[in-house]
């Protein structure tokens, strides 16, 4: 089955008086229960395409499904709501919400989605204790670590139960540790709960934890590989993001 | 359906209150705004309102009573040839309805007062003692001597000033000299039996009280009398009971309400009423400023924390009321604390405040030398209501920019 379908994706931006191409006629088909790395240098398109998938940007011209929602003709309103109930989010600068604790912050989605107070509570203690964050559930974001922040970002993806996750260059703030520990969870969570995995990274330790890997360059797709053994064939891939 | 609503009000709640101290400092200061702002709103109404009904009362007092009832031509030439028959007994049966709290008869005639040293010119009031008390003099009023007992008493009861201003004092006879009806001058002896001190200077001058059945005699009168007034319980609402006074005395007679018998008096009520909604609006409009500057200083420094919350996937609704719950609890808190305030400010003030060092010039307006601060519910709920709703309507402006904020923008915001 097919978690995402994308068809003939152009997006351009304006930059001063230079039109940048951000998508060029982009196609690609990414089933249910995949792990997939999309890579390539700064302004290859893959954060483009992340944030296309996720509903964030609207194309200028194609087609994005999210299983059986055709996203791109969706107003504000249905978009928030799908993003809500399908997609979690992972960023690069781990993206708090300062105000609130750990715990407050796994419980942020839960809440916006209108689950009772007991439920989330309950949820959000099972999911920090499962990315290792048990006892931290009431610091703020400025009292944790950056690999902290990055698993407290990872609860809240997951925690609503996405059947898609999307993150953008997860590990760049990360030291090795943190990192592979982060991969680690990806693939764990990937292979038990089945959740599809779209991940832009220039990171080589990243891309070794992929099933298919996906290279970008100039707003197309050049590659397109499955990573069998999912330690090699990615030096192609990483020698042109270089 | 609750469930969901519960959670998504505790969620903008929280959000709200917390991005609401995380810049304290400009909480505390936008806070201190309202604060002042409110209290200024609701000390300053209260301080004019005092001072408005003081004129008011001052002005009815001068009358004196709520409706008056006269001949037609009276206002026109208050003369003794004006003069109108006792109530009859429809206009007895109407006087009884409950909001009437007193009426009285009485001469109220223009006439010269002498001593041995100086004259001057008087209203001579002839009056029931019983029913004036009732309706209009203050026996607190009365610094030496006695009130009248009865119609029938042969004292007179000067003011102060006028005693001060014809060299005479208490005990010392005085002539008051008047017209007849049939144009002819009249005059008698009266001994001064009392002196009373007025709120107001000017009517200690003004007004000399006499027994009404010793002023009858005196011009001839037989039992006609110039006026009947009428007061009830508050002078605001004088014109709900006023038609029923009216259709008693008929078309012969002519029946008035104060607003009507002092116009003046009627405009500075409406006035003032105008004057407090703009003063409100007035100090709302300088407090607006800072609080959309606080809003729009709140949206931008969390513009990068707006975009996460709309990819996570909160609806624009919801930032939406995100930024007008924080401007509610702004506003709120800061009504919370100018209200106690003020209302605390205004207590002890209750027994009025001496404004004597400048009470000569008040009085050209009517105003006496004690200012009493009148705290009124509606003024209060007025001034609340106009901070909250101008308040969330002013905020709506930031609200609406940030929950128009594009995600994918505001995420790459520094």
């Amino acid at each position: 089955m097919n978690a995402i379908v994308c068809k003939d994706l152009c997006k351009t931006f304006k930059q001063g008086e230079e039109i940048i191409t951000g998508l060029n006629n982009v196609s690609i088909i990414i089933e249910k229960g995949d792990f997939v790395c999309l890579s390539g240098p700064s302004g290859s398109g893959k954060t483009t395409l992340l944030n296309a998938i996720g509903g964030l940007d609207t194309p200028d011209s194609g087609e994005i499904s999210i299983g059986d929602i055709r996203i791109d003709k969706l107003g504000k309103g249905a978009l928030a709501d799908m993003r809500l109930h399908n997609i979690g989010f992972v960023f690069q600068a781990y993206n708090l919400i300062p105000v609130l604790t750990a715990r407050e912050n796994v419980e942020f989605v839960m809440q916006v989605s209108g689950m009772s107070a007991a439920e989330r509570s309950q949820k959000s203690h099972a999911i920090l204790k499962e990315v290792g964050l048990e006892g931290m559930e009431d610091r703020r974001p400025a009292q944790l670590s950056g690999g902290q922040q990055q698993r407290v970002a990872v609860a809240r993806a997951i925690v609503s139960q996405p059947t898609l996750i999307l993150a953008d260059e997860p590990t760049a703030n990360l030291d090795s540790v943190a990192s592979s520990q982060l991969m680690d969870l990806f693939t764990q969570l990937n292979r038990h709960h089945h959740i599809t995995f779209v991940i832009a990274t220039h990171d080589i330790r990243v891309m070794k934890y992929a099933k298919r890997l996906i290279g970008m360059e100039d707003g197309k797709i050049i590659s397109d590989q499955i990573n069998n053994d999912q330690t090699i064939n990615v030096q192609t891939v990483n020698n042109k993001a270089q | 359906m609750f469930r969901k609503s519960r959670a998504h009000f505790d969620v903008i709640f929280t959000l709200a209150w917390r991005y609401l101290w995380r810049n304290h400092r400009r909480t505390l200061i936008m806070l201190a705004a309202i604060t002042v702002g409110v209290w200024a709103m609701i000390f300053m109404t209260a301080l004019m309102r005092g001072m408005v009904d003081d004129m008011l009362l001052n002005g009815i007092r001068n009358l004196p009573g709520e409706i008056q009832i006269h001949h037609p031509q009276y206002r026109d030439d208050p003369s003794i040839n004006n003069s109108i028959d006792p109530p009859d007994k429809r206009l007895l049966q109407a006087l009884q309805i409950p909001e009437v709290q007193a009426w009285t008869g009485r001469v109220r005639v223009p006439a010269v007062i002498s001593s041995e040293r100086d004259s001057r010119g008087i209203t001579l009031l002839g009056i029931e003692p019983e029913s004036e008390v009732r309706l209009s003099f203050d026996l607190d009023s009365i610094a030496a001597g006695r009130f009248l007992k009865n119609s029938s008493d042969h004292g007179l009861v000067i003011g102060a000033k006028l005693a001060e201003r014809l060299e005479t004092r208490l005990g010392k006879r005085v002539v008051i000299m008047s017209q007849d009806p049939d144009n002819n001058i009249v005059d008698r002896g009266f001994r001064v039996v009392g002196i009373y001190k007025a709120k107001m200077a000017s009517l200690e001058e003004l007004y000399v009280y006499a027994g009404l059945e010793t002023v009858q005699k005196l011009l001839h009168l037989d039992d006609q009398i110039s006026e009947i007034a009428i007061t009830g319980e508050n002078y605001r609402n004088t014109a709900n009971w006023y038609p029923q006074i009216k259709q008693a005395t008929g078309e012969n007679l002519q029946t008035l309400p104060w607003y009507e018998a002092d116009t003046y008096l009627g405009a500075m009520l409406a006035m003032m009423d105008g004057f407090v909604l703009v003063w409100i609006i007035v100090i709302f409009l300088a407090l607006s400023f800072g609080l959309v500057n606080t809003l729009v200083m709140a949206v931008f420094e969390r513009t990068r924390e707006i975009g996460l919350m709309q990819a996570l996937g909160m609806h624009p609704t919801m930032i939406l009321y995100q930024i007008l719950m924080e401007s509610f609890l702004l506003l709120f808190i800061g009504l919370l604390i100018g209200n106690v305030l003020a209302v605390s400010t205004i207590i002890p003030l209750q027994d009025g405040i001496d404004i004597s060092a400048v009470a000569q010039g008040m009085e050209m307006m009517g105003s006496s030398s004690m200012l009493y601060p009148a705290l009124k519910l509606n003024d209060i709920l007025l001034a609340n209501s106009i901070v909250i709703v101008l308040g969330l309507l002013t905020s709506l402006l930031p609200a609406w920019h940030a929950a128009q904020l594009n995600p994918i923008e505001a995420l790459g915001k520094d």
